[in-house]
């Protein structure tokens, strides 16, 4: 049964987390020295976080555009209009889906690794070591994984984008022989590149950031033991992904 | 040079340490040993600064570390050394960078000069050669040798050992205990050793402490303990299990046994 104080703590407990995570942010950004050394070790877990998502972001985004041609097809055929599916696949993916779907790939695929790694480095005493030996452990291990997320899913995103456009043209000209000439004018005049696509790679920076932040976090926060690195990494991909589509929203109000 | 006066560290309701003087002069080997639990590992964390006292100082040098800001600690602690039990080294860097990172992270010496510093310890340790393995590919001794490197590198004036041997084969204790030795010696290094093997701190320790229930139980070397009447020195350094030191936990508070 519960008492007054654990409802208490079940109320308090995730504003003292979401506060304790925000600390951890900002103890993040102080570190940024922007030296040669800082700068290497970002471009090594870009490549480590960012490159290697890219084949999973790649079938994705092309099995995507297939499917989502597909739908407008069927849709749009009632009513005369399947030459528009291009302008549908565009401003869907743009605005919408490619940010998103990103977002939640990285989430399981480089969100995990990132919290698993470091709960294990926590586990084996590395983060302890390394305290020892007069390096911070949250400058030298979290901030490099959280920049590279940030700069990962927006590139990631306008590869998923590009993958899915071509997946559409894959099914809708090739399989379902609508006209090229149509496909790619509606394209280019009905999609807006500020407006769709920059507003689009906004949103998959917000999203990088996000994703990337919980999982240094929960990384580092994670209870030394392998149930606890087994809960952060599942906290991860649930937190991530229920803050991705809850910011979708909030992002989309003011954008539109 | 490490000076503790009347130290008190509890956790929760328990108190781990009560009350502990300790004098470590410099260039001694000094080992702390006692059962499990009984807060050897807490005398390291202390010393470190990982941990604070509830009451009582710790000095190193002069330098209150009870009370240093953790900017301050942060700097201090360059001047310490500490091999953990199990090496605890980067599992994502090879052999050399592993041994590099403390000295790329506190100098700015050019690469050629790391390189050298690296390869030194490394070959001191009797391990040149494999720079470029990676700490996954290394046997227990050998990591733990590489992970002394590491400790090493930047000739700390104060090296710290949290049961530097455990889990090794009898050729790779020896190996440890000599660098140990060695490199305290060469150095003028002041190390604390926490153990408890009995039987190889007698080896290598110049001073010890005994610590049960919370106290220091006795002091001494090696020599003097092995032979003392105390008797709950008599019966660590004797292994035996009916003694003053109780051998089940017993929480605070609780009752012991149903019938109490």
């Amino acid at each position: 049964m519960s008492t007054p104080a654990t409802r208490l703590d079940r109320l308090t407990g995730p504003i003292t987390e979401a506060g304790r995570c925000l600390l951890f942010l900002f103890r993040m950004l102080s570190g940024i020295r922007l030296s040669g050394q800082q700068v290497l070790t970002v471009l090594q877990q870009t490549y480590l976080i960012g490159a290697r998502s890219l084949v999973i972001i790649m079938i994705c985004g092309f099995f995507v555009g297939m499917v989502l041609s597909l739908q407008a097809i069927n849709a749009l055929e009632q009513f005369g209009a399947s030459d528009q599916v291009s302008l549908l696949v565009g401003k869907s993916l743009f605005r919408e889906l490619g940010p998103v779907l990103t977002a939640l790939l990285f989430a399981g695929r480089a969100g995990t690794s990132i919290t698993a790694e470091i709960g294990l480095m926590k586990a084996t005493n590395q983060l302890e070591a390394m305290e020892l030996m007069a390096i911070d452990p949250v400058q030298r291990i979290a901030l490099p994984r959280f920049a590279a997320g940030v700069i990962s899913v927006p590139l990631l995103t306008g590869m998923f984008c590009a993958l899915a456009i071509l997946g559409s043209v894959v099914f809708s000209i090739g399989v379902m022989g609508l006209d090229a000439g149509i496909f790619w004018s509606k394209l280019q005049t009905g999609v807006y590149f500020q407006k769709d696509f920059i507003g689009g790679i906004w949103k998959s920076v917000v999203f990088g950031g996000t994703v990337s932040l919980i999982a240094v976090y929960f990384g580092y926060s994670a209870r030394p033991t392998g149930a606890g690195v087994g809960t952060a990494t599942t906290n991860t991909v649930v937190l991530s992904s229920v803050l991705i589509l809850v910011f979708d929203f909030i992002m989309t109000s003011f954008l539109t | 040079m490490v000076r503790i006066r009347d130290l008190v560290f509890r956790r929760g309701n328990r108190t781990i340490l009560d009350g502990v003087d300790i004098d470590i002069p410099r260039g001694a080997i000094v080992a702390f040993m006692g059962p499990s639990g009984v807060g050897k590992t807490t005398i390291l964390r202390l010393i470190s600064g990982q941990l604070r006292p509830d009451s009582g100082t710790v000095e190193i040098n002069g330098q209150l570390i009870s009370s240093m800001s953790d900017r301050e600690l942060h700097h201090f602690r360059r001047n310490i050394g500490v091999l953990l039990q199990d090496g605890a080294l980067f599992t994502d860097l090879t052999v050399f960078e592993n041994i590099a990172t403390p000295v790329r992270e506190h100098t700015d010496l050019p690469e050629a000069l790391v390189r050298r510093l690296v390869m030194s310890k490394l070959n001191a340790v009797g391990l040149g050669g494999i720079e470029y393995k990676m700490p996954h590919e290394l046997s227990g001794g050998m990591a733990r040798r590489v992970a002394f490197a590491r400790a090493v590198v930047l000739d700390p004036a104060i090296m710290l050992y949290d049961e530097p041997m455990t889990g090794l084969d009898p050729i790779a204790v020896s190996t440890i205990r000599t660098l140990m030795r060695e490199t305290n010696d060469a150095l003028g290094q002041t190390s604390v050793v926490v153990s408890h093997n009995v039987t190889q701190v007698r080896q290598f320790a110049d001073y010890c402490y005994i610590i049960a229930s919370a106290k220091i139980a006795g002091e001494g070397t090696p020599e003097e303990l092995a032979s003392s009447r105390e008797p709950r020195v008599d019966q660590f350094m004797n292994g035996k299990v009916e003694g003053p030191i109780p051998f089940h936990y017993e929480p605070p508070g609780a009752p012991w046994g149903l019938l109490d």
